[in-house]
């Protein structure tokens, strides 16, 4: 499985103003029952986009909507990904074609499962981010440039600004670099930090009869 | 420096801290499960590696397995390639599976402390959010993806980077009727879903160390709901005491050393955290939420709010959102809302002691006329538990359903689910929309107040049941 490389890219945005979008909602746990990563663009926000017969819905949900079509950056409310752990949630916005999403905070897990699978996370202070919530309303042929070498973003208006990411996961996605791989050149520490810490703890063996 | 549990625990199982770089973690104990482990084996196998730590490594099948009879054969197919994909990784690769008809299966997060591998000082991952339950035990236990599955199974390690911490003391007496379930809604209401995004909680005050290792683990368990990635408290003689003895704990004179070893974690006079709360035990009420997230909880006794209440116009948005999804008018009290389901479980409250809570409520009682009532063991050994006591009689006579041990209508994964529209109270941990089932609306709440609205059909105070004993 080859880690995601991430460089520049420029694409449209899609608004989605609501406040702490949990995972149960991005991905709903009766897609969890799959044993690959594949088919999970139409799970994504399933139950806000499909009618209980599995038609689209009248009016669709925004990422349905024609004018929405390729943009690959989500403007999301406040503490996106809240809820469960599932990877799943990315894996569906990855499939869908959402490369990033702007938000004024993201849930702990879920930043950490996007950054794995090549979905920027980006934290906006809140006047930026309202400002390109309303042009994603409005504009539709905006445009964002995102420079994930020099952590910037250019708006529509030719403005650029940087944005936080730490220096660790911008320099993995830059090269697909595998935090897997990574772990893996330290094995010998490892080795020493368990012979020195040999622990209680023994899933194999109970130590006294049920 | 004085340090607090949390750094303790940290400093302890940093295996490496390059700079720039998140630290290498030595993971203590890895629980995995049928939903976030098959892409992970998967991983393992396309780079042709092994599980490093088989004997640091216990899976278990809870999310997608039916709670009906364990003799009738998995009817979805899908969970039951699910299952069986399970035990297929499992024997390839090592890793001891309590599997669905195993004795000491059940949810994740309640079969670790019951068979004495969750211990005090551990890191604890597992591909689930509630991983936090086992913080109870002063562990330092937390959620992760399944890319982090992949890189714990295949070393043992995992990259983190240090988290902030958070003191939460409760202080005082809970009054009768009101549990460890409602001072940790009362804490997410109060600081919202995501109030300890970046923290490790650490619960302290005289109000959790009165409480019994199944009540902290209530609390624990519902840090991820507050937004914090793990919560802990530091163990005491009521955490020795619930351990000792137990099938994996350690024994005799290994017992000895690691109670010793263990007594010097708690947090050090004078430590410092970066975010403190306190939390009066005296003045809280049994809580119950009415809207879409575990933040948007109330004391029972309080009305639905107002939108127009609201000065940030995104939460009045929020607001206005979740009360069209649950139906509830602004001004309306949350007491005397009918309800069609009550669900009775999950690794929140499907304990022994929360079974026991519920049980006596419904004695010699019947429960409300048309309102379904399931009561889901958390696991095989809890079922047998309560069997022992008598407790499923209770809940049978009273016209209750008694299931097979599994995480069941918390998730809905599994066919116990609500139906469109239907209005569940619930003593699992999550009130999202469809959680339980697709347009299905949850009321979270306490085991007490969830088998006394058992018995009237609509949301009851457990302050007015006769004879309450807490
Ligand atoms: S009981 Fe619910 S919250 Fe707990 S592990 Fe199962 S699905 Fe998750």
């Amino acid at each position: 499985m080859a880690a995601p490389k991430v460089g520049t890219f420029t694409t449209g945005l899609v608004p989605l103003p609501a406040e702490n979008v949990d995972t149960d909602q991005i991905v709903p746990a009766r897609y969890l029952k799959v044993i690959d990563k594949a088919g999970l663009a139409d799970a994504l926000f399933h139950d806000w986009r499909f009618e209980a017969d599995g038609t689209k819905k009248n009016p669709p949900f925004v990422i349905d909507e024609p004018r929405y079509a390729g943009h690959g950056i989500l403007v999301a409310g406040d503490n996106f990904g809240t809820g469960s752990s599932r990877e799943h949630a990315p894996w569906a916005l990855g499939a869908f074609g959402i490369k990033a999403i702007l938000s004024t905070s993201f849930a702990d897990i879920f930043k950490s499962n996007a950054l794995k699978n090549g979905i920027l996370p980006i934290v906006l202070p809140a006047p930026l981010h309202a400002t390109l919530m309303q042009i994603a309303k409005e504009d539709l042929a905006a445009t964002v440039t995102i420079d994930l070498a020099a952590a910037t973003m250019t708006t529509p208006d030719g403005a650029t600004h940087t944005f936080p990411i730490d220096r660790f996961s911008q320099k993995m996605l830059l090269e697909g670099l595998d935090e897997l791989d990574y772990i893996r050149t330290q094995s010998d520490k490892i080795t020493a930090h368990e012979s020195s810490h040999p622990g209680t703890i023994n899933t194999l063996q109970p130590n006294a009869p049920r | 420096m004085p340090q607090t549990i949390i750094e303790k625990i940290w400093n302890q199982h940093v295996v490496d801290q390059q700079d720039g770089a998140p630290a290498i973690l030595a993971i203590d104990l890895h629980l995995v499960h049928e939903v976030t482990s098959p892409q992970a084996f998967t991983g393992l196998r396309a780079r042709g590696l092994t599980v490093r730590r088989p004997d640091r490594t216990v899976a278990t099948a809870d999310h997608s397995i039916p709670t009906t009879p364990r003799n009738l054969p998995i009817a979805d197919e899908m969970a039951a390639a699910q299952v069986k994909q399970l035990e297929a990784n499992c024997a390839e690769f090592g890793v001891p599976l309590h599997g669905w008809e195993s004795p000491n299966q059940g949810i994740v997060h309640v079969i670790g402390p019951e068979l004495g591998l969750t211990q005090p000082g551990a890191t604890i991952v597992c591909g689930d959010s509630h991983t936090a339950t086992h913080g109870a035990f002063g562990a330092l236990a937390f959620g992760i993806g399944t890319s982090e599955v992949e890189m714990v199974l295949a070393t043992q390690c995992l990259l983190q980077r240090k988290p902030k911490t958070y003191l939460v003391r409760v202080d005082g007496t809970l009054r009768p009727g009101v549990s460890a379930k409602d001072i940790i809604l009362a804490l997410i209401a109060r600081i919202g879903v995501g109030g300890g995004t970046g923290h490790v909680f650490e619960y302290a005050g005289s109000a959790i160390r009165a409480l019994s290792m199944e009540e902290r683990m209530t609390i624990c368990n519902m840090s991820i709901e507050g937004g914090a990635r793990a919560g802990l408290v530091a163990p005491d003689e009521t955490t020795f005491a619930y351990l000792k003895g137990r099938p994996h704990a350690p024994q005799g004179a290994d017992w000895d050393a690691a109670v010793a070893r263990w007594r010097t974690l708690a947090s050090d006079e004078g430590a410092t955290y970066d975010k403190e709360i306190v939390i009066d035990a005296n003045t809280l009420e049994p809580m119950v939420t009415y809207g879409t997230n575990p933040g948007m909880g109330l004391p029972i006794s309080g009305t639905i709010p107002n939108p127009a209440d609201e000065s940030d116009p995104a939460a009045a948005r929020a607001l206005s959102r979740a009360l069209e999804y649950m139906d509830l008018r602004a001004g309306d009290s949350i007491i005397g809302r009918p309800v069609n389901t009550v669900f009775i479980g999950s690794c929140t409250n499907g304990r022994i002691s929360d079974l026991r809570l519920a049980a006596n409520v419904l004695k010699g009682q019947t429960v409300a006329k048309g309102v379904r009532v399931m009561v889901v063991p958390g696991s095989a050994d809890v079922k047998r538990q309560a069997e022992r006591e008598g407790l499923d009689a209770i809940f049978r006579n009273a016209g209750a359903d008694w299931r097979e041990a599994g995480c069941s209508m918390c998730i809905a994964m599994n066919g116990d689910q609500l139906a469109p529209g239907e209005y569940a109270i619930s003593t699992s941990n999550r009130n999202f929309e469809g959680r339980q089932g697709k347009g299905g609306r949850t009321f979270l709440a306490s085991p007490l107040t969830a088998a006394a609205t058992a018995l009237t059909g609509v949301i009851a105070d457990p302050r007015t049941l006769p004879g309450l004993a807490r």
